[in-house]
């Protein structure tokens, strides 16, 4: 039986959100000798229950809970209530993740000296740079045994992969391979190796993707240290009159409310729910909400700019075999103004089961444009486009001003509109994915627009100054000195590569500055 | 639960009788029966014409020629389970498939003989609550039935064999 901790126990450190940050930080904290509670909102299922069934999966793990959505992007006419694909469960996201764990590049920490003022973009330099995380990466790298890493082999190419490779040798394209995945080639850390079954996004039956769930939490569970108490969705977090929080109030299954004191807290909820947290915790010395001096609190949503391709060919890919997303293309990620836009994009393998391409191919398309592609499914290769996107102040998580939810919270309205360097970034990469298939002889391509966001960034960003942004360079906020913010919110920008790895890496180097923090008093 | 059944046997005279034209589907009393008599379904509170009219709507939304009728019979039993509890609901969809019979002319929505002919009619109403109704359910109902998967070449659920590791995951020889 794992430690429980009291509810009035103010010496506990409480993380709020059990992914790729809270996950990580639960454990690395726990393993200091650190008292830990994580409340995460959702239930706790392993992995043994998963499903392989993509709209069962989605029932099962999905964070479903009301959001509303505006601005520009063309989710809101399609999926208005829906604007981000995460999950809600212990583990979060990184039960429903592929796996693909990249470094920034050094220029992404410096976006704003690299790229220059761009009208519209909100951006700014990290107050890190890439030297500063490396330590950090390569720590994230072994503790998600990350393939092309530490002498841990690359993963097969499955054929989807063989067709995109196809495609990048016709194009003259170098980077080329299958990835730097924290999925298994061989066993490793009691996980399992990849059995190729192309079920990733819904949970990884085997345990041979890293997630929380199966690792940073048991193992943190083990030292005494850490509870991770489920069903618990945080609604509210409390200060005192010196402005220091004192803890949070969180309601569990039954919709009754608690307060878990804290000497520490540590907001991991996701780009969604963490501004919504911090603004839903607007107090009389703090009427804006917490930490947010700054007024950046919620602003700055990015999503990356992505959209697949799908190409057709005259003989069979089944390209659902396999893992999701062991395949990459890293020649486009270099920023290069003379293509039109600044920064750059990685494209990677995807597929998606019947059930989820036909919801995902063009959504709300019908007839027989749309239903003859869908004849062509076990034909089909596809990719996956991720590029940096431009921060912008008024793309942003904000407080409905009508709907609340059941606990009686505002809930989240998502604002996001493509800058154009965004658009201009997204077309170049449709054109690019297009031609490699048409190299390798596809008869069809279908440029697919975004679907809901996976990638949800910084919402409360890290800044060198506290006039612009939420928390520094350790993710502490500016305001409020036990205060931290722990998961892709702080990303001051989002760089052309999947968050995961960078998320875990941030987490492990706040650990250890926690761990000194407190040590010396000053926490 | 949708309810497929087979067909109690009704004579040729009959069905000639009751009107089916082509591959039309047949009426009887509530039931919707296919035209080779190989299922029916019946309605339980929409008009068996609705329901009829609901199939063919189905198939030119999201036509797959090598698709028997019976899969989109069962995509669209929800509306009718769903007017068994909901009187607006009903009315949407029975105002809906009259509105397109309307459209239609004298010989109805399934009358007329040409997909093109209906598809005009439906891309009229395409953002009306109706279609989008009808067209948002059917994007699951349709593709999520595990028995049309193969028509499409998709093998589902893959744990239980073991994954692909040793069943084809990169068998592609035409590259």
């Amino acid at each position: 039986m794992a430690t429980q901790y009291q509810q009035d126990d103010d010496s506990v450190v409480v993380i709020i959100g059990s992914g790729a940050g809270g996950g990580t930080l639960g454990n690395e904290l726990a393993q200091k000798g650190i008292d830990v509670v994580i409340l995460e909102a959702g239930s706790r299922i392993e992995f043994e229950d998963f499903i392989n069934d993509e709209w069962d999966a989605f029932a099962q793990l999905s964070w479903l809970d009301n959001r509303t959505t505006g601005g520009g992007w063309r989710i809101t006419k399609d999926f208005p209530n829906l604007p981000a694909w995460i999950v809600k469960a212990v583990g979060g996201t990184t039960i429903h993740w592929a796996g693909a764990s990249l470094r920034f590049h050094e220029h992404e920490f410096k976006a704003l000296t690299t790229y220059g003022k761009i009208d519209g973009a909100n951006l700014l330099d990290w107050p890190i740079t890439l030297a500063d995380l490396e330590p950090y990466y390569a720590k994230a790298e072994d503790k998600m045994g990350v393939t092309r890493t530490n002498d841990i082999a690359g993963l097969p190419g499955n054929n989807n992969f063989k067709v995109f490779k196809a495609g990048a040798d016709k194009l003259g394209y170098k980077e080329c391979h299958t990835g730097r995945m924290a999925i298994n080639s061989a066993e490793r850390d009691g996980r399992n190796a990849c059995q190729q079954t192309g079920f990733c996004f819904q949970g990884c039956k085997w345990g041979a993707k890293w997630s929380t769930l199966y690792t940073e939490i048991p193992k943190g569970e083990e030292t005494g240290k850490l509870e991770v108490r489920p069903n618990s969705h945080v609604v509210k977090i409390e200060h005192d009159v010196s402005g220091k929080v004192t803890g949070v109030v969180y309601a569990d299954k039954d919709g009754n409310l608690h307060e878990q004191k804290a000497r520490v807290v540590c907001v991991a909820g996701n780009s969604i729910e963490s501004p919504r947290l911090l603004l839903n915790s607007a107090s009389t010395m703090f009427p804006d909400g917490l930490a947010n001096s700054s007024g950046q609190v919620g602003k700055n949503y990015m999503r990356h700019t992505t959209g697949s391709v799908y190409g057709v060919f005259e003989k069979p890919v089944h390209m659902y075999r396999g893992t999701t997303m062991a395949g990459i293309i890293t020649d486009e990620a270099r920023h290069d103004p003379s293509r039109g836009f600044a920064g750059g994009y990685e494209l990677e393998t995807l597929s998606l089961g019947l059930p989820f391409m036909a919801a995902f191919l063009d959504p709300g398309g019908w007839g027989r444009t749309f239903a003859s592609a869908m004849d062509s499914y076990d034909h089909m290769a596809g990719m996956w486009i991720v590029g940096e996107d431009m921060p912008q102040e008024q793309n942003a998580i904000k407080l409905h001003a009508e709907l609340k939810d059941q606990y009686g919270m505002p809930i989240p309205d998502v604002w996001f509109t493509d800058h154009a360097n965004d658009e201009a970034m997204r077309n170049h990469a449709y054109k690019q994915g297009m031609a490699l298939y048409e190299a390798v002889g596809a008869t069809r391509t279908f440029p697919t627009p975004p679907y809901p966001s996976t990638h949800n960034l910084g919402t409360n960003r890290m800044s060198e100054k506290a006039e612009d942004g939420v928390v520094n360079k350790w993710g502490q906020t500016h305001d409020i000195k036990n205060l931290f913010v722990s998961d892709g919110s702080q990303f001051t920008t989002g760089a052309a590569v999947n968050p995961t790895l960078t998320i875990v890496a941030l987490a492990i180097r706040q650990a250890d500055y926690i761990a000194q923090e407190m040590a010396a008093g000053n926490i | 639960m949708t309810t497929v059944y087979q067909q109690p046997g009704l004579s040729r005279r009959e069905l000639l009788k009751r009107g089916a034209i082509g591959a039309a589907l047949i009426i009887a009393g509530r039931a919707v029966i296919s035209p080779d008599r190989a299922w029916g379904l019946e309605a339980t509170s929409l008009k068996p014409d609705t329901v009829a009219t609901l199939i063919r709507m189905a198939r030119d939304t999201y036509p797959h020629d090598r698709l028997p009728d019976r899969f989109y019979a069962i995509a669209i039993k929800g509306h009718d389970t769903k007017s068994a509890e909901d009187e607006a609901y009903k009315a949407l969809i029975e105002d809906g498939v009259a509105d397109l019979d309307k459209r239609a002319g004298s010989v109805g929505y399934r009358g007329l003989g040409w997909e093109e002919e209906r598809v005009a009619i439906l891309r009229d109403i395409q953002d009306s609550k109706f279609f989008q109704t009808v067209r948002g359910d059917l994007v699951v109902s349709l593709y999520n039935q595990k028995e049309v998967w193969p028509f499409f070449g998709y093998e589902g659920e893959a744990f239980s064999k073991g994954g692909y590791i040793e069943r084809g995951f990169d068998d592609i020889e035409w590259l």
